[in-house]
């Protein structure tokens, strides 16, 4: 084996000491959750304990906003990857002016800062009675991820032949024929990456449904848990710690699912060519 | 079947995406534009009336905004444009150098940081940063004086919890950009007797021009639009000292309810994002 050269070893070094930093607000996560006399640092608990995933462990303060977070990131994507999927492809398809900028927008309106809208979508949801409904937060999740789920979408779809599309059409098959039966079976890898992308911004996010949900009955997982841990005097932290773990492991391991094909030069939809 | 019903067929399938798109997103923006020359309040747009510029002008009058206006500026470079791209650059760069499991572990874990819940970030870094908290238990160990670091600095606090939270993003960029130039040019000009930091400045740093141009735009607007991590780290505080852009516009429509002064400040901040939008279209430009 050759001996690594100090270049290596230099850069070894810088890694380890970033990582570590990284590293050390994720290990009060996991240490915290069994701790017994768990605070805000990180230390070796001096025993362990499960008291802290059973105390959260409730239909209160898991299952519920659980269960609530699911339905609607699940509802908004999709309505979402549906829209998308439709959307994408004509535009994939067929080349024309009105097309291309339609794709423009699209593009456009994919780095806009919704938080800035969120005011007027409060006051345009009081008033046309959409205030405190799941289903009005999940069609307005929908439709904020849906820019860059088209644009995903198309990018995916332009890389299927089309040759095979034309043989189907020759066979007599339909627009939408075609679509259900050559195009998607052949972007299924995109499809996933589509979805799952989406749902995982959607489970992250927090200032919409915030904002567009009232009742303590509707409200998904990344609310409940700064209402109930953020607005209590006396913070439980190894509970905090148990409850966030909970939350955050369906989005750590569906990213799992499409990690090798995001890092695969996926750099936002392919919009990133060096 | 005409050509003009062949074509409408054709577009069809572009129906519903674009009906959600126009009420939820159009819609809001057109609301926002008229109710920002009101004064709106909470209790129902049905009492607003049309004051022209006058929120406009308050805001730049108003100190609170100017603060706002300020502190996002500092959380933006701060954050964006020297955190999470320069270390997202070098990340990429010290990977391409280092050996396969230290790239693995090290990948992982500024991955892990980005795809967790914003709140549950937001929650992590409250812990790490407060007075009792692990940064200070690390600066006990290495002998340095221990600070309230979201009391003393806070605006540094959030920009530090937004570089933890959105370097992977860069850094993934990057990397791919990265693994598109071509070795050989580098590879010449060590050759040729060029240092390793002409190599990055002369050769490597142009050739990824586009990247570092894309990435600096996409950085800049997800910054703009933070609020959960802010709010759930800071609530703006204290004495408004972290509270950025979206936190007064939260803070002004929603705890002091003045719609109507609020959804100026959100016009304002939507602006801006369309500048950066656009400047991030014509970089994109020979893709589309």
């Amino acid at each position: 084996m050759r001996r690594p050269s100090t270049g290596r070893l230099a850069a070894d070094a810088a890694l380890l000491l970033t990582a570590a930093a990284f590293a050390l607000p994720l290990l009060w996560l996991l240490l915290a959750s069994v701790d017994p006399s768990a605070d805000s640092r990180v230390r070796a608990p001096s025993s362990l304990t499960a008291d802290h995933f059973t105390a959260v462990l409730t239909d209160e303060i898991t299952f519920t906003p659980l269960l609530n977070s699911l339905l609607l990131c699940g509802g908004a994507t999709l309505v979402s990857t549906l829209c998308a999927t439709l959307a994408a492809y004509p535009l994939s398809r067929h080349r024309s002016p009105w097309g291309r900028a339609y794709l423009l927008t699209i593009l456009f309106t994919t780095s806009l800062p919704i938080t800035a809208i969120m005011v007027p979508v409060y006051g345009l949801f009081v008033q046309v009675n959409l205030i405190d409904t799941m289903y009005g937060t999940a069609l307005f999740l929908a439709a904020t991820q849906l820019p860059f789920s088209i644009w995903l979408m198309k990018n995916f779809m332009d890389s299927v032949p089309i040759a095979l599309e034309e043989a189907a059409r020759t066979d007599g098959a339909s627009g939408p024929q075609t679509l259900l039966r050559v195009v998607l079976p052949l972007m299924g890898p995109g499809l996933t990456v589509v979805t799952v992308y989406t749902f995982i911004q959607l489970w992250g996010n927090f200032f919409v449904p915030f904002m567009l949900l009232l009742t303590p009955e509707q409200l998904p997982a990344s609310v409940t848990v700064f209402t109930f841990f953020g607005n209590h005097g006396t913070v439980v932290y190894g509970q905090l710690a148990a409850f966030s773990m909970l939350y955050s492991t369906p989005a750590l391991l569906l990213y799992l699912l499409i990690a090798r094909r995001l890092g695969n030069g996926f750099a936002l939809g392919g919009a990133v060519k060096g | 079947m005409s050509a003009r019903t062949r074509r409408s067929r054709r577009w069809a399938p572009i129906a519903p995406a674009t009906a959600l798109l126009l009420l939820f997103l159009a819609g809001p923006i057109g609301y926002c534009v008229w109710i920002a020359f009101t004064d709106a309040r909470l209790t129902g747009a049905s009492g607003a009336g049309f004051v022209g510029l006058d929120n406009f002008r308050r805001a730049f009058a108003d100190d609170g905004f100017r603060n706002a206006v300020a502190l996002t500026l500092v959380f933006t470079f701060v954050s964006a444009v020297i955190g999470q791209n320069t270390l997202g650059l070098a990340l990429a760069g010290l990977m391409r150098a280092a050996s396969r499991p230290v790239r693995a572990v090290t990948g992982a874990l500024v991955i892990a940081a980005w795809v967790v819940p914003e709140i549950v970030a937001a929650f992590l870094l409250y812990t790490f940063f407060r007075r009792e908290g692990t940064l200070n238990a690390v600066l006990d160990q290495l002998g340095l004086p221990a600070q309230n670091w979201l009391y003393t600095l806070p605006i540094l606090a959030v920009s530090f919890a937004n570089v933890w939270r959105g370097t992977a993003f860069s850094m993934l960029i990057y990397s791919a950009a990265l693994a598109g130039v071509d070795r050989d040019v580098a590879e010449a000009a060590k050759v040729d007797g060029a240092g390793p930091v002409r190599r990055l400045w002369h050769i490597t740093l142009p050739m990824i021009r586009r990247s570092i141009g894309t990435n600096l735009m996409l950085n800049t607007l997800s910054t703009l639009s933070v609020f959960g991590l802010i709010w759930a780290m800071t609530r703006g505080g204290p004495g408004g000292r972290s509270e950025t852009l979206p936190v007064f516009m939260y803070d002004q429509a929603f705890l002091k309810s003045l719609i109507g002064y609020g959804t100026a400040v959100a016009l304002l901040l939507l602006l801006v994002g369309a500048l950066f939008s656009v400047v991030y279209l014509r970089l994109l430009r020979a893709e589309v």
